[in-house]
């Protein structure tokens, strides 16, 4: 709200609660309700892998790398030892092959988990996601369905160039008939996977590289191999009344960092994660803004025509009375993902942009062109 | 000195000679035949039919000729929006699912209506398809001749060129891993043959050892492109060995032939549980559909020529006539049935109603989702305020 005093910053002097802390890389942690147990990323969804495919006999595997490699980043660690070469399908250099045959095996029963070794490749395969996957059960009125998971990941990693970085969830989460969904944490990543792959439809699941290595609290509720998160809801990472950040992925993480240098401003940040691209949890957005009055959405993708413009029009045509700013979009360069590190830190959206935007949803007299 | 040395993938003998292998042998693979032009058989040893099922193939002959002659003047009257013929390969859709068990697994292109018409489905069944009306298994979904049925076994057809090929494997896998006395089969043509599908498709099934029998209809013309540029290859029968699958070319105007040579290649694929490639050559006589018109493309001569004197049904009837199984009198009726069947169901399917709004929605996921029921409870409003701009006679 406009009644908002600007805190100083001194350095080092600030009268905030003594939760202040050095922040590592993962700053959710005092989100979550304390078990003791961390899991990584990596484990959470191995372990999600593992349960689904104990429980029922026709969840399988299929990728390049998966099986004898223990997967191109370990995420199927384990598998092929416990469940053996039918289950865990080490494939040919063909993401068009096997993601065909994957869908095919769908249509015919088994419950496919295809990895892309980066969804960059998907590409090779997305016309078997796209024309068979999604648009089967509709074109054949239902009577074929396609209970597949295209999981592996998306967007950027680090120095990895273009052909490497680029974020699908816009392109995906376009098209009617997928559900595409993006984890943060290893609770996401445990609930989500599974939720995926007990899910009647095709599920496309974006991972994160960075994030497979991040480490999070998790509780016993979500060690328990019954856990599941609903599909289609958003969850309030950090609760806040002066702004809304929405973000996805990784961005989760740097929306939460923001939401950290906002409070000692004395702006109080309200971090949404999605958690579901499709679909897209506008009742759980809209009550935030309504809440706030204030919109920054966080994205690695491309502006045109991403996530953060479908959630600005979403808010737009449900809450517009309720916004007292326009709404900031934050999202990366129009620009391939350049390699040299400089280059491409200034190609994603970091941590500084995301503050300077909820700055200037709270503050702004002056608007962005006429200060450019 | 070594004669030999183990590189990855097994021991290979050297030679000094350098030698390049040839780009094509120089004799093409020979194609397997059992009736010559006249409907004599060549040789007494191939796969018998019983006079019951060599009628039931004639008559699925005829009857998909009559059903495409209609549908296409159906089409040509502005009824249909899309037609599609099979004039010319009527050989290959109805002898290769009659060498197939109902319980082997289709995944056609979108020129094997037969192999329905072989496992029951009803002149009725095609019309609602193509009318797209509420008796529609495809609830008006897909354009005319997009046939599925799941109780056929048959998959809905898709249009993408191809994409069916890994599918079939991914099917096959799911066959293999049941234990089941099945196989998948897949039809393509040679156009779909350069698809990346195509070299996918095989080149796993190979390494997977899936029952699959990958059936290509050669049949010279991928719509205006002849198989001289389509590929430069003897036809599809040589990729086979390129993959490490059997393969096998048969004359697919010969119902014998094909007949044989699928009940061999399925029984193979199911008992050594690995794929079969059989390329049936034939000739595409109709235009690729009611959108092309071939004769700006190819001699109308050459089209008579297979019309008339390469005629599948021609050849087959006269081996069956001399078996004493059938005659003219048989072959009027059977035609006058068929037709009278048709023209029946053509007008019952484009007086039935259309399919209902709600169809609009459903099937995009399991659960219809709230935006959905949404957007179905706002158009329904828009209709009840403005019943004006809404079709007359398509229901709500």
């Amino acid at each position: 709200m406009w009644g908002i005093i600007r805190q100083k910053v001194g350095a080092g002097g600030i009268s905030a609660p003594s939760m202040q802390r050095i922040r590592p890389a993962v700053s959710a942690w005092r989100s979550y309700s304390s078990s003791g147990k961390e899991m990584t990323v990596r484990d959470a969804l191995n372990s999600a892998l593992d349960e689904e495919m104990s429980a029922d006999p026709k969840v399988y595997v299929m990728g390049e790398e998966v099986g004898e490699y223990q997967g191109a980043y370990k995420i199927t660690k384990g598998l092929l030892d416990k469940f053996g070469p039918e289950r865990v399908v080490d494939t040919p250099i063909t993401e068009a092959g096997f993601a065909g045959i994957g869908v095919g095996s769908a249509y015919y029963g088994l419950r496919p988990v295809i990895e892309f070794m980066t969804f960059n490749f998907s590409m090779q395969a997305i016309d078997h996601i796209i024309n068979s996957a999604a648009k089967s059960n509709y074109m054949s009125a239902g009577q074929i369905n396609v209970p597949i998971v295209f999981r592996g990941p998306n967007g950027a990693a680090a120095g990895v160039g273009a052909q490497h970085s680029q974020c699908f969830a816009a392109w995906y989460a376009s098209l009617p008939g997928l559900k595409v969904l993006a984890p943060y944490s290893s609770e996401d990543a445990r609930g989500l996977l599974k939720a995926a792959i007990r899910d009647p439809d095709p599920v496309v699941f974006l991972e994160n590289e960075l994030l497979y290595g991040e480490s999070f609290p998790v509780s016993a509720e979500v060690l328990d191999s019954s856990f599941c998160l609903p599909i289609g809801k958003a969850k309030i990472e950090r609760e806040g009344k002066d702004v809304t950040i929405t973000a996805f992925s990784k961005m989760v993480g740097y929306a939460l960092k923001a939401a950290e240098m906002l409070a000692k401003e004395g702006i109080s940040a309200e971090v949404i994660n999605l958690r579901s691209i499709r679909p897209l949890d506008r009742a759980t957005i809209n009550a935030s803004v309504r809440k706030t009055n204030r919109l920054v959405t966080v994205e690695e993708g491309y502006a045109q025509h991403g996530v953060g413009a479908e959630i600005c029009t979403s808010v737009i045509e449900d809450s517009f009375g309720y916004l007292d700013a326009p709404v900031e979009r934050i999202s990366g360069a129009d620009v391939p993902t350049p390699y040299a590190a400089n280059l491409e830190r200034m190609a994603f959206p970091q941590v500084e942009d995301i503050v300077r935007a909820a700055q200037r949803a709270c503050f702004r007299s002056v608007p962005m062109a006429a200060a450019a | 000195m070594f004669q030999s040395v183990d590189f990855p993938g097994g021991r290979v003998a050297f030679t000094s000679e350098m030698s390049f292998i040839a780009e094509s042998s120089e004799k093409r693979v020979k194609c397997y035949r059992v009736l010559d032009d006249n409907g004599h058989p060549m040789s007494s040893r191939f796969e018998q039919v019983s006079k019951e099922v060599a009628v039931k193939m004639y008559s699925s002959m005829v009857t998909l000729q009559i059903m495409d002659t209609i549908f296409y003047e159906a089409q040509r009257q502005g009824r249909l929006s899309f037609y599609l013929t099979s004039n010319g390969e009527e050989a290959i859709n109805i002898a290769s699912a009659a060498a197939l068990s109902p319980d082997d697994v289709v995944l056609p292109q979108y020129r094997e209506p037969g192999v329905l018409i072989w496992r029951g489905f009803t002149m009725q069944e095609f019309a609602n398809q193509c009318f797209g009306n509420k008796a529609d298994y495809g609830k008006g979904r897909q354009m005319p001749i997009h046939y599925g049925s799941n109780k056929h076994n048959y998959f809905t057809v898709s249009s993408p060129i191809a994409t069916q090929l890994p599918q079939a494997v991914g099917a096959a896998y799911s066959v293999k891993m049941d234990r089941r006395d099945a196989c998948v089969v897949t039809y393509f043509g040679d156009g779909g043959s350069s698809e990346g599908d195509f070299h996918a498709s095989l080149n796993f099934a190979a390494v997977m050892e899936a029952p699959v029998v990958f059936i290509c209809r050669n049949n010279g013309w991928a719509i205006s492109t002849p198989t001289s540029e389509q590929f430069r290859s003897d036809g599809i029968v040589v990729k086979g060995q390129a993959y490490g699958v059997r393969s096998i070319r048969v004359d697919g105007n010969d119902a014998l032939a094909v007949y044989g040579a699928i009940h061999a290649a399925r029984e193979m694929a199911i008992r050594e549980q690995r794929p079969i490639l059989v390329e049936a050559l034939t000739y595409r006589v109709g235009h690729h559909s009611t959108s092309d018109d071939s004769t700006k493309y190819r001699p109308a001569d050459e089209i008579q020529r297979w019309k008339i004197s390469r005629n599948p049904l021609a050849r087959f009837r006269k081996w069956i006539e001399r078996n004493g199984w059938l005659n003219d009198e048989d072959e009027s009726e059977l035609r006058d049935n068929v037709r009278k069947q048709l023209l029946h169901a053509i007008q019952v399917a484009e007086r039935t109603e259309k399919p209902p709004l709600e169809d609009l929605f459903t099937d995009v996921y399991d659960h219809l989702p709230s935006n959905l029921q949404e957007q179905e409870k706002l158009l329904r409003d828009t209709i009840e305020k403005h019943p004006q701009d809404y079709p007359a006679g398509v229901p709500v």
